[in-house]
């Protein structure tokens, strides 16, 4: 169990901003820390990981992380960090990353194999792509057998395709080595892919919580799906308007009347429901567009 | 003409590696520091390690011999202890070459290390790795070129001063009377020929060394790029 009541002045774009949280863990969850980005998500993350101070306190499975008297250094608390550049030691070899950490050749080995990395355990990091970089940080946080893995958006910097695999990795790692979890990320398909807790941070503060069905699914009441996205255009047409909004990575346009035109601005995030009717699903007709 | 006596040049080249070595070893701590604190303390101390950049060799000489002469209480126990005499020998010479270098060793390896990638440096500390141990495998390979100009520079510019050795070593032959001093005294008596001979050479030492240091920095950029 992992207890954290931690308060922290942070220094953003828009001035001071007060970072107050308290949280507590389950032991073997995986939870993502969400939120726009100056929230403190990743302070929060660096916390945890004892890479930055903080008054309050943090106490993992009995032991005091931070109190009054001081903060146990990142050293000694045994955890496993995965950065979002990677952080791999350029003058090392793929396996000398991992045996820096310790020793354990066997352990290496295994890690080096369940992620698919043996074959290149003798290339410099610099010679690899960026996942096969990613895979090599998380099998080198794992190399000292952490309770607790920290991940700061290790997947931002991927292409989808290999996104989908390491997400994929991380499940698995996560559940062969009985690690809680906690991992900062924007993207909610992989929250939902990979969480089981959602915790939502807005302005230094805690605005959400729960499970990513809860959280991530914006549908109420009697609504059968919604959509959230950015308003783009009113086109009026005769007499009635036409919104054109984006959803991810797709266009949509809704037809609306006078005052609901008049309602929305350009620029605005919206979201697109309906009641009545039961959407159907098909496979896409090129295989799905990436942009 | 005489022969030429390569003696000065020895001297230089062996007073210029000493200094460098003792250098590494004492900058390098001094630069991870100062590349990794907060401390409100560090302009201070950046200031004083840059001052014998700016100050007149002459000053620092002063200062130096001052400080080590057997009138000042340090020369004093160092002779009366050890039977060490400081100055005007070369002994003193390395002591005042490693104040006059000092931050031709420490601002190359500070922005190295002030360049290096803060992540991989708390990777190191989150896998359960100390300070020391983190400088000698993580920070200092990957900062070669800079480690490779401070070393450099540094041997480079210890072989060139002058007015340090003069008021702290005079010019004593085999002893203290290094290349740059030779020079002076060729001038001095006239001795045109000795004086274009030892310049020339030094010109293309310096010059060597530099282009060294520019070739090596260049392929070492190329490497990363590649990569």
């Amino acid at each position: 169990m992992i207890e954290l009541n931690v308060h922290k002045m942070l220094q953003g774009s828009g001035g001071e901003m007060p970072l107050d949280i308290t949280l507590s863990i389950r032991e073997k969850s995986f939870v993502a820390l969400a939120g726009q980005s100056g929230s403190g998500k990743t302070t929060l993350l660096r916390l945890l990981a004892g890479l930055e101070r903080a008054d309050g306190e943090i106490t993992v499975a009995g032991e005091r992380w931070l109190d009054r008297k001081g903060m146990m250094p990142p050293q000694k608390r045994g955890i496993g960090f995965v950065f979002q550049d990677y952080a791999l030691f350029p003058n090392m070899s793929v396996e000398q990353n991992l045996l820096y950490v310790n020793k354990d050749r066997a352990h290496a080995a295994i890690l080096l194999e369940m992620t698919g990395l043996l074959e290149l355990k003798n290339r410099l990091p610099g010679t690899l792509s960026g996942g096969q970089q990613q895979r090599v940080a998380l099998c080198r946080a794992l190399m000292n057998r952490p309770k607790l893995l920290l991940m700061d958006e290790p997947l931002s910097a991927l292409d989808p395709a290999m996104r989908l695999k390491l997400q994929h990795d991380i499940l698995t790692l996560h559940k062969a080595f009985g690690m809680t979890t906690v991992m900062v990320s924007h993207d909610p398909s992989e929250i939902y892919r990979l969480a089981e807790r959602v915790v939502v941070l807005e302005h230094g503060r805690i605005v959400h919580d729960g499970s990513p069905s809860e959280v991530l699914l914006r549908t109420s009441g009697s609504q059968k799906f919604t959509l959230e996205g950015e308003l783009l255009d009113i086109i009026r047409a005769d007499v009635i308007y036409i919104a054109v909004v984006a959803i991810g990575q797709q266009i949509v346009e809704v037809v609306c009347d006078k005052e609901e035109a008049a309602r929305f601005e350009v620029g605005q995030t919206v979201q697109v429901s309906t009641k009545a009717f039961a959407p159907s699903l098909h496979p896409a007709r090129d295989g799905g567009r990436q942009l | 003409m005489e022969a030429i006596d390569f003696g000065p040049f020895l001297l230089s080249f062996k007073l210029a590696a000493l200094t460098t070595l003792i250098l590494f070893i004492v900058a390098l701590p001094v630069s991870w520091w100062l590349s990794q604190t907060a401390c409100r303390c560090k302009p201070f101390v950046e200031a004083v390690t840059s001052l014998p950049i700016v100050l007149p060799p002459s000053v620092l000489g002063f200062y130096i011999l001052y400080a080590l002469s057997y009138n000042s209480p340090l020369g004093a126990f160092f002779e009366q202890t050890f039977g060490i005499k400081l100055v005007f020998n070369f002994t003193g010479l390395v002591i005042a070459s490693v104040f006059y270098s000092f931050p031709f060793m420490v601002q190359p390896l500070q922005s190295g290390f002030e360049a290096l990638n803060k992540s991989m440096l708390e990777a190191s500390y989150i896998s359960g790795k100390g300070r020391a141990e983190t400088l000698l495998r993580v920070a200092l390979p990957n900062i070669k070129p800079a480690l490779m100009t401070a070393l450099i520079v540094t041997f480079a510019h210890t072989v060139g001063e002058f007015g340090v050795v003069l008021m702290v070593g005079g010019s004593i032959p085999g002893e203290t009377k290094v290349a740059s001093v030779a020079i002076y005294e060729m001038v001095e008596v006239m001795d045109y020929t000795t004086a274009h001979i030892y310049s020339a050479i030094m010109v293309a030492q310096s010059f060597v060394v530099l282009l060294g240091v520019y070739l090596f920095n260049q392929r070492q950029n190329r490497r990363i790029g590649v990569a």
